[in-house]
């Protein structure tokens, strides 16, 4: 029996006029099925990191979403730069983002920590050169 | 508790200048909240506050929407550029705007709730 309900993005390249497209779309289904709302907010959040960060740092990528009765499981893939040093990309306050995106409000070196903040679960698989896939999971309790 | 302010009664204040009235003009705002780093403003930004910032981007907005802020003002005169101008239209999203720095702009909004 399958009831997991699956959704697909595509995430472009230094595109930040729709970044946040994905997510909200992912926000207003979730609404709809009268998740609860904390349950909403975590996945609203991570994903719309993931997504930031997919526009910054790789230059876009596919996001899939599998809804199930007991949770959401979000995959970010990208075929970008690949992350060197996985534990410093996730200390708080270490960002390699250029200026320009510190000028729109990023790049404080929040996405990543803020993604395993908001997720219950969350794994990076990464190869430089060849691109970065996380897995996070936000459970429905 | 103070009397319910919503965002219909900031956008009568005459403190604030309009600069996209939204459609959710009967929520009540329950505080203001003041961030301009994007990343712990998503994080921190309490669902139905007045979102106090000079981040004048499309993101801004686009957070504002992921995380349910009942309004943004933009302090310091700091208004919208044109593509986060488009976005608040289609969205529907209240976007103010203030004279006064962050800190002046959140105390009367503060007030105003607690009044």
């Amino acid at each position: 029996m399958s009831n997991t309900i699956t959704l697909k993005y595509s995430v472009s390249s230094e595109d930040f006029t729709r970044a946040g497209e994905a997510s909200s779309d992912v926000k207003s289904k979730l609404k709809k099925m009268n998740l609860p709302p904390e349950v909403i907010r975590k996945v609203a959040i991570a994903m719309y990191e993931g997504e930031i960060n997919m526009v910054i740092h790789a230059n876009g990528g596919e996001i899939t979403v599998e809804i199930s009765p007991t949770e959401i499981v979000i995959i970010l893939d990208d075929i970008g730069p690949g992350i060197k040093d996985i534990e410093q990309a996730m200390t708080a306050g270490f960002s390699t983002a250029p200026d320009n995106i510190r000028s729109l409000g990023f790049g404080a070196g929040m996405g990543l920590p803020n993604m395993q903040k908001y997720s219950d679960e969350m794994s990076i698989k990464s190869t430089v050169g060849v691109g970065t896939t996380v897995t996070m999971k936000v459970y429905i309790k | 508790m103070g009397f319910v302010m919503t965002v219909n009664d900031l956008i009568k204040n005459t403190n604030f200048t309009v600069i996209n009235p939204g459609n959710n003009l009967d929520i009540s705002i329950n505080k203001p909240f003041c961030c301009d780093l994007l990343s712990i403003a998503m994080s921190k930004a309490p669902a139905n506050s007045a979102w106090i910032t000079v981040m004048g981007n499309v993101n801004t907005l686009a957070v504002a929407v992921l995380v349910d802020v009942a309004c943004i003002i933009l302090a310091d005169g700091v208004t919208l550029d044109l593509t986060a101008m488009e976005k608040a239209k289609q969205q529907d999203i209240t976007v103010l705007q203030s004279s006064m720095p962050i800190f002046e702009t959140a105390l009367l909004v503060h007030e105003l709730i607690n009044a």
